[in-house]
């Protein structure tokens, strides 16, 4: 039993999927099946990481094929990682969603929207486990497309829009990869990650292999959203329905940012990146104004949705801006971030999310009042706020520490200055919304507004504290990141 | 007169170029959709032409061949029209609605509309 978890992992919920897609109107089962299968789905990732948590590797062969013939399923410390921030995030984003569901989906097509749901899940812990670069692009395009019908069931008319243009960037992001797969396969006449990894350096001089190297990083830049390719993401995480926010925010760029780690760092190497491209230099420029002109422009938003989409396009340039610096310790404040941010997101996306319930919209002025309607959301907002802005016991704190960190070990001290700034920068677009919240007097005083729901409230509260557990007691996270870094960094599992 | 050799891959240059252009340039959603289509066939025939192998044929072990076209690009190949007839589908059940919900499938004027609101 224990050997097969690798498979088990993805397959619960893409076999889940077709199921809850047959329950029609049963849409409360429906609810029920997918929580359980995230649920086993998240006790796997547990189980798994568990396993490479002291550094080992496990290698599955898909169907008892021998790679590289067969297909590898292959988790170290890096992608088991991955898998638990994707198992944590849908097994507490799924509570949140009964009744945010109930109320933003119609009742006949709440079990179509779980059904997406559980696909969109599938195809991002596929691209996580799989150690074959043709599987990732499939798996890529699995839940891609179950994310544009996620997106495309929020209920203002521009989530369609927003879902097309998602659409046609990130089929040019996967098919830029494709390009890329496919001169590396010219070369070398293999597909495994691995294999890969072992027959490049003999063929690394030349052209083909260097255009593959281009296509691959833009077409992941692309799905990770990369200044300035993040065009698709403040569109498509405003009019998404809460739920589906919640989860593509704290999962989606971060599990393209981990397949851009395992191209960059496993299958072509530290020295072929870093020192023969020279790709810091490409990387840093890029990632310091994905931090700065987001926060900017996300300062003059009065959505708070946008609002925050617009930082979480900045929050991805912290974690690019710790790749860039080419180093184990900046790799590791990458990786940490991946989870540190995951929680912070996806816990303020929750109290948004609990806001739109009971208030219909998040626009500054209908926040009006809210601090003293709904205290225990807007007291949640606050403490992740906190953490997104990095202010000392939470867990954006430990990122931001690590960032600088490597940023000084580097020598780069501007860098460290600039990170200073942008954390103030974020400090002010959170207090935007804080006064909103908690020194505007309501436009109509009377109305009686309640707290959000406690199905909505529960899962909200306990990602908002985990936000400080994980800050104040960061020693595991850490050293989690770092075992993960060293993985990356050893080359391919 | 090497290069000429290799038209084929000139071939998925042009169309590549095509299909990417007509997706950044047109404002209409449908022509879009079809400048995407093109992009990605001209990487479906990337893909079957460096499966090819001169005088090659199927692989099927036969008596007296030696050569044999790689099987592998065109299963690959296979799986990704797949997902391309499925991306297709998607984008247009995405312009329908798109038509029902604004009345136009012109970017331009869908944006005007959203500014008045």
């Amino acid at each position: 039993m224990l050997e097969q978890l690798p498979a088990l992992q993805v397959a619960i919920t893409l076999t889940a999927a077709p199921v809850v897609m047959m329950l029609g109107r049963a849409s409360r089962l429906a609810w029920v099946l997918t929580t359980l299968s995230c649920w086993a789905s998240f006790a796997v990732a547990l189980l798994l990481f568990n396993q490479v948590a002291d550094g080992s590797v496990i290698s599955y062969e898909m169907g008892g094929w021998a790679p590289p013939w067969g297909i590898e399923y292959s988790i170290d410390a890096a992608n088991a990682w991955v898998l638990v921030i994707i198992g944590l995030i849908s097994a507490l984003v799924m509570p949140f969603a009964r009744r945010s569901v109930e109320q933003e989906i119609s009742e006949s097509r709440i079990a179509l929207f779980y059904s997406a749901f559980l696909l969109a899940n599938a195809g991002l812990i596929g691209i996580t486990l799989t150690a074959d670069a043709f599987n990732i692009f499939v798996f890529f395009e699995i839940s891609a497309l179950a994310s544009y019908a996620l997106i495309a069931m929020g209920q203002d008319r521009r989530a369609v829009l927003s879902a097309y243009q998602y659409l046609i960037m990130g089929t040019v992001g996967t098919t830029f990869l494709l390009i890329g797969i496919g001169f590396l396969y010219i070369m070398t006449g293999t597909l495994n990650l691995g294999d890969l990894a072992a027959r490049l350096p003999e063929v690394s001089d030349t052209r083909t292999i260097r255009a593959a190297f281009g296509f691959i990083a833009v077409g992941i830049s692309l799905k990770l959203a990369l200044f300035p390719l993040h065009l698709w993401l403040p569109n498509a995480y405003t009019y998404a329905p809460s739920m589906v926010t919640v989860f593509l925010s704290a999962t989606a760029t971060k599990v393209a940012i981990y397949v851009l780690l395992r191209f960059v760092y496993g299958v072509f190497g530290f020295e072929f990146s870093f020192v023969e491209l020279s790709m810091a230099w490409l990387l840093m420029p890029l990632a310091l104004l994905g931090i700065v002109v987001p926060s900017l422009v996300a300062v003059f938003q009065t959505n708070v949705k946008r609002l925050l989409a617009y930082s979480s396009v900045a929050q991805v340039g912290y974690m690019i801006l710790g790749i860039s610096f080419a180093s184990v310790l900046g790799l590791t404040a990458s990786i940490l971030h991946l989870f540190n941010h995951a929680i912070t997101k996806a816990a303020l996306f929750m109290a948004v999310g609990c806001l739109v319930y009971r208030l219909g919209g998040v626009s500054l002025t209908q926040l009006a009042g809210a601090g003293q309607r709904m205290p225990w959301t807007m007291g949640a907002f606050v403490v992740a706020g906190l953490s997104l802005i990095g202010i000392p016991l939470t867990a954006g704190f430990v990122t931001k520490w690590h960032l600088l960190q490597a940023a000084l070990e580097g020598g780069l001290w501007p860098i460290a200055v600039l990170l200073l700034g942008t954390s103030l920068l974020a400090a002010l677009y959170i207090w935007k919304v804080v006064e909103a919240a908690y020194f505007q007097e309501p436009e109509d005083s009377t109305e009686v507004v309640h707290e959000a729901p406690l199905g909505l409230l529960l899962p909200t509260l306990l990602l908002t504290a985990s936000t400080v557990v994980f800050g104040v007691f960061g020693s595991f996270t850490v050293q989690s990141a770092r075992t993960a870094a060293a993985a990356l960094m050893g080359g391919v599992p | 007169m090497e290069w000429l050799g290799l038209y084929n891959y000139w071939v998925v240059v042009a169309l590549m170029m095509i299909g990417f252009y007509i997706v950044i340039a047109q404002g209409n959603l449908i022509k879009k959709l079809v400048g995407l289509n093109i992009f990605q066939t001209s990487v479906f025939v990337f893909f079957i032409s460096l499966a090819h192998l001169d005088g090659g044929t199927a692989p099927i072990a036969l008596p007296g061949v030696t050569a044999y076209s790689n099987p592998l690009p065109h299963v690959l190949i296979l799986t990704a029209i797949v997902v391309g007839v499925a991306l297709t589908a998607m984008g247009l059940a995405l312009v329908v609605r798109v038509q029902e919900a604004y009345g136009t499938i012109e970017e331009d004027e869908i944006h005007q509309q959203d500014e008045l609101h």
